[in-house]
Protein backbone atom coordinates (compact mmCIF):
# COMPACT_ATOMS: atom_id res chain seq x y z
CA UNK A 1 0.00 0.00 0.00
CA UNK A 2 1.24 3.56 -1.10
CA UNK A 3 -0.20 7.17 -1.00
CA UNK A 4 1.39 9.42 -3.64
CA UNK A 5 0.68 13.10 -3.80
CA UNK A 6 1.02 16.62 -3.87
CA UNK A 7 1.20 18.18 -0.08
CA UNK A 8 -0.82 20.86 1.58
CA UNK A 9 0.85 21.85 4.90
CA UNK A 10 -1.14 23.28 7.98
CA UNK A 11 0.33 24.00 11.47
CA UNK A 12 -0.70 22.62 14.95
CA UNK A 13 -3.56 22.24 16.73
CA UNK A 14 -5.70 21.96 13.44
CA UNK A 15 -9.38 21.34 14.96
CA UNK A 16 -12.18 19.50 13.78
CA UNK A 17 -14.34 22.28 14.17
CA UNK A 18 -11.92 24.08 11.24
CA UNK A 19 -11.26 20.40 9.30
CA UNK A 20 -15.41 20.36 9.32
CA UNK A 21 -17.51 23.32 11.18
CA UNK A 22 -20.42 22.21 12.82
CA UNK A 23 -22.75 24.00 10.64
CA UNK A 24 -22.31 21.44 7.60
CA UNK A 25 -22.91 18.74 10.30
CA UNK A 26 -26.55 18.49 9.43
CA UNK A 27 -25.95 15.49 6.65
CA UNK A 28 -22.80 13.14 6.41
CA UNK A 29 -22.79 12.58 3.19
CA UNK A 30 -19.44 12.82 2.14
CA UNK A 31 -19.38 14.47 -1.04
CA UNK A 32 -21.07 17.57 1.23
CA UNK A 33 -18.59 17.07 3.67
CA UNK A 34 -15.98 17.00 1.17
CA UNK A 35 -17.26 20.36 -0.51
CA UNK A 36 -16.68 22.05 2.62
CA UNK A 37 -13.57 20.55 3.82
CA UNK A 38 -11.31 22.92 5.55
CA UNK A 39 -12.96 26.11 4.20
CA UNK A 40 -12.39 28.04 7.65
CA UNK A 41 -8.75 27.64 7.50
CA UNK A 42 -8.20 27.49 3.77
CA UNK A 43 -11.11 28.32 1.52
CA UNK A 44 -9.47 27.35 -1.17
CA UNK A 45 -8.64 23.69 0.02
CA UNK A 46 -11.80 21.90 -1.88
CA UNK A 47 -11.15 23.66 -5.69
CA UNK A 48 -7.01 22.60 -5.02
CA UNK A 49 -7.39 19.09 -3.54
CA UNK A 50 -6.48 16.36 -5.99
CA UNK A 51 -7.38 12.50 -5.67
CA UNK A 52 -4.02 11.28 -3.85
CA UNK A 53 -3.22 14.53 -2.51
CA UNK A 54 -1.71 14.04 1.45
CA UNK A 55 -2.06 16.91 4.23
CA UNK A 56 0.81 17.25 6.42
CA UNK A 57 0.38 19.17 9.91
CA UNK A 58 1.62 20.05 13.00
CA UNK A 59 1.29 18.58 16.88
CA UNK A 60 -2.37 17.56 18.24
CA UNK A 61 -4.06 17.40 14.78
CA UNK A 62 -7.62 17.21 14.83
CA UNK A 63 -8.24 17.97 18.46
CA UNK A 64 -11.79 19.08 19.73
CA UNK A 65 -14.82 17.71 19.36
CA UNK A 66 -15.10 14.05 18.81
CA UNK A 67 -17.11 13.97 15.51
CA UNK A 68 -16.14 11.27 12.97
CA UNK A 69 -17.54 13.98 10.14
CA UNK A 70 -13.76 15.43 10.65
CA UNK A 71 -11.80 12.17 9.19
CA UNK A 72 -14.85 11.68 6.97
CA UNK A 73 -14.67 15.11 4.92
CA UNK A 74 -10.87 14.83 4.63
CA UNK A 75 -11.20 11.84 2.99
CA UNK A 76 -13.82 11.89 1.17
CA UNK A 77 -11.87 15.02 -0.26
CA UNK A 78 -9.50 12.63 -2.04
CA UNK A 79 -6.61 12.96 0.90
CA UNK A 80 -4.69 9.42 0.37
CA UNK A 81 -3.13 10.21 3.92
CA UNK A 82 -2.03 12.78 6.70
CA UNK A 83 0.87 12.73 8.13
CA UNK A 84 1.60 15.29 11.75
CA UNK A 85 3.59 15.18 14.64
CA UNK A 86 1.05 14.24 16.75
CA UNK A 87 -2.98 13.77 16.73
CA UNK A 88 -5.79 14.16 18.95
CA UNK A 89 -6.74 10.54 20.81
CA UNK A 90 -10.26 10.50 19.15
CA UNK A 91 -9.36 12.09 16.05
CA UNK A 92 -6.73 9.12 15.62
CA UNK A 93 -9.07 6.42 16.17
CA UNK A 94 -11.78 7.78 14.25
CA UNK A 95 -9.30 8.00 11.20
CA UNK A 96 -8.51 4.43 10.68
CA UNK A 97 -11.72 2.95 11.79
CA UNK A 98 -13.00 4.34 8.80
CA UNK A 99 -10.21 3.70 6.73
CA UNK A 100 -8.27 6.92 6.31
CA UNK A 101 -4.26 6.13 7.01
CA UNK A 102 -2.06 8.76 9.00
CA UNK A 103 1.29 8.63 10.07
CA UNK A 104 2.83 10.43 12.74
CA UNK A 105 6.82 11.49 12.13
CA UNK A 106 8.04 14.72 13.38
CA UNK A 107 11.02 14.85 11.12
CA UNK A 108 8.30 14.98 8.41
CA UNK A 109 6.04 17.10 9.88
CA UNK A 110 9.04 19.75 10.56
CA UNK A 111 10.72 18.97 6.90
CA UNK A 112 7.93 18.57 4.22
CA UNK A 113 6.89 22.29 2.81
CA UNK A 114 3.76 23.38 0.86
CA UNK A 115 3.39 21.63 -2.80
CA UNK A 116 6.23 18.82 -2.31
CA UNK A 117 5.70 15.75 -3.97
CA UNK A 118 5.93 13.40 -1.49
CA UNK A 119 5.10 9.26 -1.57
CA UNK A 120 4.65 7.33 1.48
CA UNK A 121 4.58 3.47 1.72
CA UNK A 122 2.82 2.00 4.57
CA UNK A 123 4.23 -0.88 4.75
CA UNK A 124 7.39 -0.04 5.37
CA UNK A 125 6.87 3.49 7.17
CA UNK A 126 8.96 5.56 4.70
CA UNK A 127 8.07 8.55 3.79
CA UNK A 128 10.16 9.73 0.54
CA UNK A 129 10.34 13.57 -0.01
CA UNK A 130 10.66 13.98 -4.56
CA UNK A 131 10.84 17.18 -4.11
CA UNK A 132 13.71 17.58 -1.72
CA UNK A 133 15.06 14.06 -1.93
CA UNK A 134 14.91 13.15 0.96
CA UNK A 135 13.18 10.29 3.19
CA UNK A 136 11.72 10.35 6.53
CA UNK A 137 10.80 7.13 8.86
CA UNK A 138 7.55 6.89 10.28
CA UNK A 139 6.43 4.40 12.75
CA UNK A 140 4.79 2.02 9.98
CA UNK A 141 1.62 0.09 10.43
CA UNK A 142 1.25 -3.46 12.16
CA UNK A 143 -0.55 -5.88 10.27
CA UNK A 144 -3.89 -5.21 11.15
CA UNK A 145 -4.36 -1.83 11.09
CA UNK A 146 -3.54 -1.78 7.49
CA UNK A 147 -6.04 -4.44 7.21
CA UNK A 148 -8.69 -2.09 8.59
CA UNK A 149 -7.28 0.75 6.37
CA UNK A 150 -7.19 -1.64 3.11
CA UNK A 151 -10.69 -2.60 3.38
CA UNK A 152 -11.67 0.83 3.74
CA UNK A 153 -12.95 0.76 7.26
CA UNK A 154 -13.26 -1.67 10.83
CA UNK A 155 -16.51 -2.58 9.87
CA UNK A 156 -16.09 -3.59 6.64
CA UNK A 157 -13.00 -5.43 7.50
CA UNK A 158 -15.15 -7.18 9.97
CA UNK A 159 -18.29 -7.78 7.72
CA UNK A 160 -18.99 -11.67 6.80
CA UNK B 1 11.74 -3.15 29.62
CA UNK B 2 9.70 -1.91 32.61
CA UNK B 3 6.28 -0.96 32.01
CA UNK B 4 3.50 1.22 33.45
CA UNK B 5 0.47 -0.29 35.59
CA UNK B 6 -1.56 0.48 32.31
CA UNK B 7 1.06 -1.02 29.76
CA UNK B 8 1.02 -4.01 31.60
CA UNK B 9 -3.24 -4.66 31.39
CA UNK B 10 -2.98 -3.72 27.86
CA UNK B 11 -0.01 -6.31 27.25
CA UNK B 12 -2.08 -9.25 29.59
CA UNK B 13 -5.04 -8.61 27.43
CA UNK B 14 -3.55 -8.38 24.32
CA UNK B 15 -1.54 -11.54 25.09
CA UNK B 16 1.91 -10.27 24.76
CA UNK B 17 5.00 -10.51 27.57
CA UNK B 18 5.76 -6.70 26.78
CA UNK B 19 4.20 -3.73 25.16
CA UNK B 20 5.94 -0.27 24.45
CA UNK B 21 4.68 3.23 23.89
CA UNK B 22 3.20 4.04 20.48
CA UNK B 23 3.00 0.32 19.86
CA UNK B 24 -0.53 -0.36 18.25
CA UNK B 25 -2.10 -3.24 19.59
CA UNK B 26 -5.20 -5.44 19.22
CA UNK B 27 -6.53 -6.54 22.65
CA UNK B 28 -9.77 -8.36 24.60
CA UNK B 29 -11.89 -6.32 26.16
CA UNK B 30 -13.46 -7.52 29.69
CA UNK B 31 -16.80 -5.22 28.63
CA UNK B 32 -18.17 -3.21 26.02
CA UNK B 33 -20.33 -0.01 27.37
CA UNK B 34 -23.01 1.86 25.57
CA UNK B 35 -26.02 4.48 25.78
CA UNK B 36 -29.10 5.78 24.98
CA UNK B 37 -27.20 8.41 22.85
CA UNK B 38 -23.81 6.28 20.99
CA UNK B 39 -26.05 2.78 20.96
CA UNK B 40 -28.11 3.35 18.44
CA UNK B 41 -25.30 4.46 16.30
CA UNK B 42 -23.96 1.52 16.89
CA UNK B 43 -26.62 -0.69 16.39
CA UNK B 44 -27.07 0.79 13.07
CA UNK B 45 -23.39 -0.26 12.10
CA UNK B 46 -23.74 -3.41 13.24
CA UNK B 47 -26.36 -3.90 10.97
CA UNK B 48 -25.48 -2.41 8.20
CA UNK B 49 -22.19 -4.21 8.04
CA UNK B 50 -24.00 -7.89 9.16
CA UNK B 51 -22.24 -8.04 11.86
CA UNK B 52 -24.07 -11.30 12.96
CA UNK B 53 -23.97 -12.18 16.52
CA UNK B 54 -22.78 -10.30 19.93
CA UNK B 55 -18.78 -11.94 20.67
CA UNK B 56 -20.71 -12.57 24.75
CA UNK B 57 -24.23 -11.60 25.62
CA UNK B 58 -22.72 -11.34 29.40
CA UNK B 59 -19.97 -8.45 28.63
CA UNK B 60 -21.67 -6.12 26.95
CA UNK B 61 -23.43 -3.05 28.80
CA UNK B 62 -26.27 -1.22 27.87
CA UNK B 63 -27.69 1.93 29.62
CA UNK B 64 -30.17 4.40 28.74
CA UNK B 65 -29.42 7.31 31.16
CA UNK B 66 -28.56 10.47 29.35
CA UNK B 67 -32.28 11.14 27.83
CA UNK B 68 -33.78 8.95 30.23
CA UNK B 69 -36.97 8.46 31.46
CA UNK B 70 -37.45 9.71 27.54
CA UNK B 71 -37.55 13.36 27.49
CA UNK B 72 -39.17 13.43 23.70
CA UNK B 73 -40.47 11.42 21.01
CA UNK B 74 -36.81 11.59 19.51
CA UNK B 75 -35.36 10.00 22.69
CA UNK B 76 -38.11 7.57 23.14
CA UNK B 77 -37.25 5.86 19.62
CA UNK B 78 -33.75 5.64 20.48
CA UNK B 79 -34.12 4.06 23.91
CA UNK B 80 -36.95 1.89 21.86
CA UNK B 81 -33.78 0.45 19.11
CA UNK B 82 -31.77 0.00 22.40
CA UNK B 83 -34.83 -2.18 24.27
CA UNK B 84 -35.00 -4.02 21.06
CA UNK B 85 -31.40 -5.18 20.34
CA UNK B 86 -30.95 -5.97 23.96
CA UNK B 87 -33.80 -7.96 23.79
CA UNK B 88 -32.82 -9.87 20.50
CA UNK B 89 -29.56 -10.67 21.45
CA UNK B 90 -29.94 -11.93 25.11
CA UNK B 91 -28.30 -8.47 26.50
CA UNK B 92 -27.35 -9.83 30.14
CA UNK B 93 -26.72 -6.09 31.58
CA UNK B 94 -28.79 -4.00 30.05
CA UNK B 95 -30.63 -1.44 32.55
CA UNK B 96 -33.60 0.66 31.71
CA UNK B 97 -35.67 3.31 33.50
CA UNK B 98 -36.16 1.99 36.87
CA UNK B 99 -33.72 0.03 37.73
CA UNK B 100 -30.95 2.16 35.46
CA UNK B 101 -28.54 4.59 36.98
CA UNK B 102 -25.78 6.77 35.53
CA UNK B 103 -23.37 4.26 33.60
CA UNK B 104 -20.54 5.20 35.45
CA UNK B 105 -21.64 5.16 38.67
CA UNK B 106 -24.05 1.98 37.84
CA UNK B 107 -21.07 -0.65 36.11
CA UNK B 108 -18.65 -0.21 39.08
CA UNK B 109 -21.55 -0.64 42.36
CA UNK B 110 -22.77 -3.88 39.92
CA UNK B 111 -19.11 -5.10 40.17
CA UNK B 112 -19.60 -5.33 36.11
CA UNK B 113 -15.56 -3.82 36.50
CA UNK B 114 -12.93 -5.37 38.31
CA UNK B 115 -9.24 -4.67 38.91
CA UNK B 116 -7.16 -5.70 35.69
CA UNK B 117 -9.55 -5.73 33.44
CA UNK B 118 -9.89 -3.79 30.29
CA UNK B 119 -13.30 -2.13 29.38
CA UNK B 120 -14.02 -0.02 26.33
CA UNK B 121 -17.13 2.69 26.28
CA UNK B 122 -18.87 4.60 23.64
CA UNK B 123 -18.93 7.46 26.30
CA UNK B 124 -16.19 9.39 27.21
CA UNK B 125 -15.99 9.18 30.86
CA UNK B 126 -15.56 5.42 30.81
CA UNK B 127 -12.22 6.29 31.65
CA UNK B 128 -13.95 6.48 35.35
CA UNK B 129 -13.45 2.72 36.27
CA UNK B 130 -9.32 3.27 36.44
CA UNK B 131 -10.42 3.94 40.34
CA UNK B 132 -10.20 0.11 40.78
CA UNK B 133 -7.32 -0.16 39.04
CA UNK B 134 -8.59 -1.06 35.52
CA UNK B 135 -7.75 -0.21 31.82
CA UNK B 136 -10.97 2.10 30.65
CA UNK B 137 -11.43 4.37 27.87
CA UNK B 138 -13.77 6.22 25.76
CA UNK B 139 -14.57 5.11 22.45
CA UNK B 140 -16.40 5.65 19.39
CA UNK B 141 -19.67 4.21 18.19
CA UNK B 142 -17.75 2.03 15.30
CA UNK B 143 -15.55 0.99 17.67
CA UNK B 144 -18.42 -0.39 20.13
CA UNK B 145 -20.05 -2.06 16.87
CA UNK B 146 -16.89 -3.79 16.59
CA UNK B 147 -16.27 -4.66 20.09
CA UNK B 148 -19.87 -6.20 20.43
CA UNK B 149 -19.21 -8.24 17.15
CA UNK B 150 -15.72 -9.51 18.23
CA UNK B 151 -14.31 -8.35 21.80
CA UNK B 152 -11.89 -6.99 20.62
CA UNK B 153 -10.52 -3.21 20.16
CA UNK B 154 -7.22 -1.76 18.73
CA UNK B 155 -5.56 0.56 21.25
CA UNK B 156 -2.55 2.71 20.54
CA UNK B 157 -0.27 2.34 23.89
CA UNK B 158 -0.08 5.01 26.09
CA UNK B 159 3.26 6.68 27.62
CA UNK B 160 1.76 8.01 31.52
CA UNK B 161 2.30 10.72 33.97
CA UNK B 162 2.64 10.01 36.81
CA UNK B 163 0.67 12.01 39.53
CA UNK B 164 2.62 11.78 43.23
CA UNK B 165 -0.10 12.56 45.96
CA UNK B 166 1.07 13.00 49.40
CA UNK B 167 -0.53 14.29 52.35
CA UNK B 168 -4.10 14.41 53.35
CA UNK B 169 -6.72 16.42 52.39
CA UNK B 170 -8.32 19.09 54.71
CA UNK B 171 -11.79 18.78 55.63
CA UNK B 172 -13.66 20.29 52.45
CA UNK B 173 -11.99 19.09 50.21
CA UNK B 174 -12.65 16.18 47.77
CA UNK B 175 -12.05 14.03 44.86
CA UNK B 176 -13.09 16.68 42.21
CA UNK B 177 -11.29 19.70 43.58
CA UNK B 178 -7.65 17.10 43.46
CA UNK B 179 -8.61 16.63 40.01
CA UNK B 180 -9.60 20.01 39.24
CA UNK B 181 -6.17 21.60 40.57
CA UNK B 182 -4.64 18.69 38.39
CA UNK B 183 -5.97 19.76 35.28
CA UNK B 184 -5.57 23.26 36.18
CA UNK B 185 -1.89 22.77 36.20
CA UNK B 186 -1.24 20.66 33.04
CA UNK B 187 -4.37 21.89 30.60
CA UNK B 188 -7.13 20.47 28.49
CA UNK B 189 -4.86 18.61 26.60
CA UNK B 190 -1.82 18.45 29.48
CA UNK B 191 -2.36 14.19 29.06
CA UNK B 192 -3.05 13.88 25.39
CA UNK B 193 -2.89 10.29 24.25
CA UNK B 194 -1.07 9.45 27.82
CA UNK B 195 -2.44 7.51 30.91
CA UNK B 196 -2.57 9.33 34.09
CA UNK B 197 -1.13 6.78 37.08
CA UNK B 198 -1.38 8.16 40.72
CA UNK B 199 0.98 7.09 43.91
CA UNK B 200 1.83 7.80 46.70
CA UNK B 201 0.64 7.56 50.14
CA UNK B 202 -1.63 10.07 49.53
CA UNK B 203 -3.70 8.00 47.13
CA UNK B 204 -4.73 5.83 50.80
CA UNK B 205 -6.11 8.97 52.53
CA UNK B 206 -8.64 9.04 49.26
CA UNK B 207 -12.21 7.17 49.49
CA UNK B 208 -13.70 5.18 46.84
CA UNK B 209 -15.75 7.86 45.92
CA UNK B 210 -12.90 10.24 45.35
CA UNK B 211 -11.03 8.20 43.23
CA UNK B 212 -13.87 7.63 40.86
CA UNK B 213 -14.55 11.74 41.00
CA UNK B 214 -10.42 11.79 39.69
CA UNK B 215 -11.03 8.60 37.28
CA UNK B 216 -13.77 10.00 36.05
CA UNK B 217 -12.35 13.55 34.57
CA UNK B 218 -8.99 12.44 33.34
CA UNK B 219 -10.22 13.50 29.80
CA UNK B 220 -10.58 16.06 31.12
CA UNK B 221 -6.82 16.52 30.86
CA UNK B 222 -6.88 15.05 27.23
CA UNK B 223 -5.88 11.44 28.94
CA UNK B 224 -6.71 8.24 27.90
CA UNK B 225 -7.55 7.15 31.13
CA UNK B 226 -6.76 8.07 34.89
CA UNK B 227 -6.03 4.72 36.99
CA UNK B 228 -5.63 4.34 40.84
CA UNK B 229 -3.29 1.76 42.43
CA UNK B 230 -5.63 -1.49 44.00
CA UNK B 231 -5.60 -1.24 47.61
CA UNK B 232 -7.61 -2.77 50.69
CA UNK B 233 -10.37 0.30 50.11
CA UNK B 234 -10.48 -1.35 46.20
CA UNK B 235 -10.77 -4.52 47.50
CA UNK B 236 -12.91 -3.95 49.79
CA UNK B 237 -14.96 -1.84 47.49
CA UNK B 238 -15.31 -4.65 44.98
CA UNK B 239 -15.93 -7.31 47.96
CA UNK B 240 -19.22 -8.46 47.56
CA UNK B 241 -19.83 -6.69 44.17
CA UNK B 242 -16.97 -8.80 41.86
CA UNK B 243 -17.61 -12.45 42.14
CA UNK B 244 -15.16 -13.26 39.87
CA UNK B 245 -11.55 -13.71 40.13
CA UNK B 246 -9.40 -10.32 39.28
CA UNK B 247 -6.04 -9.65 38.65
CA UNK B 248 -4.08 -6.62 40.87
CA UNK B 249 -1.91 -5.19 38.34
CA UNK B 250 1.51 -3.02 39.63
CA UNK B 251 4.09 -0.33 37.07
CA UNK B 252 7.44 -2.00 37.23
CA UNK B 253 9.79 0.22 39.46
CA UNK B 254 11.83 1.76 37.03
CA UNK B 255 8.36 2.10 34.64
CA UNK B 256 9.26 5.10 32.38
CA UNK B 257 7.24 8.62 33.00
CA UNK B 258 7.51 10.68 31.05
CA UNK B 259 7.11 13.34 33.74
CA UNK B 260 5.94 13.49 37.39
CA UNK B 261 3.21 16.06 38.90
CA UNK B 262 3.08 16.37 42.59
CA UNK B 263 0.30 17.37 44.40
CA UNK B 264 0.23 17.51 47.90
CA UNK B 265 -3.52 17.18 49.20
CA UNK B 266 -2.76 18.86 52.21
CA UNK B 267 -2.20 22.03 50.78
CA UNK B 268 -5.32 22.23 48.15
CA UNK B 269 -8.58 24.46 48.65
CA UNK B 270 -11.73 23.46 47.87
CA UNK B 271 -12.30 24.92 43.60
CA UNK B 272 -14.06 26.25 40.96
CA UNK B 273 -13.65 25.51 37.85
CA UNK B 274 -15.51 29.21 35.43
CA UNK B 275 -16.66 28.91 32.34
CA UNK B 276 -15.89 27.72 29.54
CA UNK B 277 -13.03 25.13 30.46
CA UNK B 278 -12.37 22.49 33.07
CA UNK B 279 -8.74 24.20 33.35
CA UNK B 280 -9.87 27.46 34.17
CA UNK B 281 -9.56 26.72 38.11
CA UNK B 282 -9.94 29.32 41.28
CA UNK B 283 -9.64 28.39 44.47
CA UNK B 284 -13.41 29.05 45.63
CA UNK B 285 -12.27 32.51 47.86
CA UNK B 286 -11.69 34.39 44.52
CA UNK B 287 -15.08 34.05 43.37
CA UNK B 288 -17.67 34.37 45.92
CA UNK B 289 -19.34 36.99 44.71
CA UNK B 290 -20.40 35.40 41.78
CA UNK B 291 -24.65 35.23 41.88
CA UNK B 292 -26.04 32.10 40.76
CA UNK B 293 -29.49 31.05 39.18
CA UNK B 294 -29.20 27.09 39.52
CA UNK B 295 -27.40 24.28 41.80
CA UNK B 296 -26.96 20.91 39.99
CA UNK B 297 -25.60 17.75 42.83
CA UNK B 298 -25.23 14.99 40.41
CA UNK B 299 -23.77 13.34 37.46
CA UNK B 300 -21.05 10.51 36.84
CA UNK B 301 -18.33 12.72 38.32
CA UNK B 302 -20.27 13.64 41.94
CA UNK B 303 -24.02 11.65 42.13
CA UNK B 304 -22.59 9.05 44.80
CA UNK B 305 -23.66 8.34 48.25
CA UNK B 306 -20.66 10.36 50.15
CA UNK B 307 -21.67 13.41 47.59
CA UNK B 308 -24.88 12.78 48.74
CA UNK B 309 -24.10 13.14 52.65
CA UNK B 310 -21.30 15.92 52.23
CA UNK B 311 -24.02 18.36 50.48
CA UNK B 312 -26.80 16.80 53.55
CA UNK B 313 -24.54 17.43 56.06
CA UNK B 314 -24.39 21.35 54.71
CA UNK B 315 -27.89 21.92 54.16
CA UNK B 316 -29.56 20.13 56.72
CA UNK B 317 -31.81 23.22 58.64
CA UNK B 318 -31.20 25.54 56.19
CA UNK B 319 -32.69 27.14 53.31
CA UNK B 320 -32.34 27.23 49.66
CA UNK B 321 -31.69 30.76 48.50
CA UNK B 322 -34.25 32.94 47.61
CA UNK B 323 -34.11 32.62 43.30
CA UNK B 324 -32.23 29.29 43.56
CA UNK B 325 -33.41 26.58 41.60
CA UNK B 326 -31.43 23.33 43.36
CA UNK B 327 -31.57 19.71 41.91
CA UNK B 328 -29.97 16.68 43.66
CA UNK B 329 -29.65 13.74 41.12
CA UNK B 330 -28.67 10.67 42.72
CA UNK B 331 -27.09 8.61 40.46
CA UNK B 332 -27.75 5.30 40.69
CA UNK B 333 -31.43 3.67 42.29
CA UNK B 334 -29.27 1.82 45.26
CA UNK B 335 -27.86 5.46 46.10
CA UNK B 336 -31.36 6.85 46.17
CA UNK B 337 -32.45 4.40 48.02
CA UNK B 338 -29.43 4.84 50.75
CA UNK B 339 -29.87 8.52 51.04
CA UNK B 340 -33.63 7.72 51.60
CA UNK B 341 -33.52 5.84 54.10
CA UNK B 342 -30.13 8.13 55.87
CA UNK B 343 -32.32 10.85 55.61
CA UNK B 344 -30.17 12.72 53.09
CA UNK B 345 -33.55 13.31 50.70
CA UNK B 346 -35.71 14.58 53.37
CA UNK B 347 -33.20 17.04 54.26
CA UNK B 348 -32.69 18.32 50.34
CA UNK B 349 -36.18 18.67 50.23
CA UNK B 350 -36.93 20.45 53.47
CA UNK B 351 -34.19 22.88 52.27
CA UNK B 352 -35.98 23.55 48.83
CA UNK B 353 -34.59 21.28 46.41
CA UNK B 354 -36.22 19.26 43.78
CA UNK B 355 -34.70 15.75 43.62
CA UNK B 356 -34.94 13.54 40.83
CA UNK B 357 -34.80 9.86 39.63
CA UNK B 358 -31.21 9.39 38.31
CA UNK B 359 -30.55 10.50 34.70
CA UNK B 360 -28.06 12.28 33.39
CA UNK B 361 -30.39 14.91 32.53
CA UNK B 362 -28.50 18.67 33.19
CA UNK B 363 -25.05 17.82 33.02
CA UNK B 364 -25.02 17.46 28.91
CA UNK B 365 -27.78 20.05 28.79
CA UNK B 366 -30.30 17.68 28.12
CA UNK B 367 -33.08 17.92 30.35
CA UNK B 368 -34.08 18.51 33.92
CA UNK B 369 -32.50 21.88 34.79
CA UNK B 370 -31.60 23.10 31.23
CA UNK B 371 -30.44 26.99 31.61
CA UNK B 372 -31.67 30.11 29.81
CA UNK B 373 -29.68 33.06 28.32
CA UNK B 374 -27.82 34.93 31.17
CA UNK B 375 -28.34 32.21 33.74
CA UNK B 376 -25.40 30.84 35.71
CA UNK B 377 -24.96 27.18 37.50
CA UNK B 378 -22.97 25.95 40.19
CA UNK B 379 -22.62 21.83 39.33
CA UNK B 380 -20.60 18.76 40.20
CA UNK B 381 -20.67 17.41 36.59
CA UNK B 382 -17.26 17.58 34.65
CA UNK B 383 -17.51 19.86 31.95
CA UNK B 384 -18.38 23.43 31.53
CA UNK B 385 -18.08 24.11 27.49
CA UNK B 386 -20.10 26.72 26.12
CA UNK B 387 -23.40 26.05 25.79
CA UNK B 388 -23.07 22.78 28.04
CA UNK B 389 -26.17 23.11 30.05
CA UNK B 390 -28.10 24.81 28.01
CA UNK B 391 -28.44 28.37 26.34
CA UNK B 392 -24.86 29.19 24.83
CA UNK B 393 -24.88 32.18 26.56
CA UNK B 394 -25.73 30.27 29.90
CA UNK B 395 -22.57 29.94 31.66
CA UNK B 396 -21.49 26.70 34.06
CA UNK B 397 -19.05 26.71 37.64
CA UNK B 398 -17.80 23.27 38.08
CA UNK B 399 -16.92 22.72 41.91
CA UNK B 400 -17.36 19.49 44.29
CA UNK B 401 -20.62 18.69 46.62
CA UNK B 402 -19.89 21.16 49.55
CA UNK B 403 -19.35 24.22 47.83
CA UNK B 404 -22.51 23.55 45.71
CA UNK B 405 -24.36 23.27 48.56
CA UNK B 406 -22.80 26.37 50.12
CA UNK B 407 -23.60 28.35 46.99
CA UNK B 408 -27.13 26.98 47.16
CA UNK B 409 -27.68 28.06 50.82
CA UNK B 410 -26.10 31.64 49.81
CA UNK B 411 -27.44 32.09 46.47
CA UNK B 412 -23.47 33.18 45.10
CA UNK B 413 -20.64 30.78 44.80
CA UNK B 414 -19.49 30.25 48.74
CA UNK B 415 -17.38 27.93 50.47
CA UNK B 416 -18.64 25.31 52.84
CA UNK B 417 -16.22 27.47 55.46
CA UNK B 418 -18.31 30.60 55.05
CA UNK B 419 -21.53 28.27 55.71
CA UNK B 420 -20.15 27.12 59.18
CA UNK B 421 -18.68 30.03 60.21
CA UNK B 422 -22.59 31.98 59.57
CA UNK B 423 -23.47 28.91 62.47
CA UNK B 424 -27.06 28.25 62.59
S1 LIG C 1 -23.50 12.38 33.84
FE1 LIG C 1 -22.81 13.80 32.26
S2 LIG C 1 -20.68 13.33 31.84
FE2 LIG C 1 -21.57 11.61 33.02
S3 LIG C 1 -22.21 10.13 31.46
FE3 LIG C 1 -23.95 11.44 31.90
S4 LIG C 1 -23.83 13.12 30.39
FE4 LIG C 1 -21.83 12.10 30.41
Amino acid sequence: MQANGTVFVYGDNVDTDVIIPARYLNSSDPKHLAAHCMEDLDASFAKRVHAGDIIVGGSNFGCGSSREHAPLAIKSSGISCVIAKSFARIFYRNSINIGLPILECAQAAESIRQGDEIAVNFESGVITNQTRGETYQAEPFPEFIRQIIGSDGLLNSLSK
Amino acid sequence: MAMTMTQKILAAHAGLSQVRAGQLIRAKVDLVLGNDITTPVAINEFEKHKLGSVFSKDKIAIVLDHFAPNKDIKAAEQSKQCRAFAKSNGISHFYDVGDMGIEHALLPEKGLVAAGEAVIGADSHTCTYGALGAFSTGVGSTDMAAGMATGECWFKVPSAIRVHLTGKPQKWVGGKDVVLSLIGRIGVDGARYKSLEFTGEGVAELSMDDRFAISNMAIEAGAKNGIFPVDEKTAAYMKGRVTRAYQVYEPDGDADYDETVEINLSELRPVVACPHLPSNTKPVDQVNNVKIDQVVIGSCTNGRLSDLKIAAALMRGRKVAEDVRVIVIPATQHIYREAMRLGYLDTFIQAGCAVSTPTCGPCLGGHMGILADGERAVATTNRNFVGRMGHPGSEVYLAGPAVAAASAVFGRIASPEELEQEGN
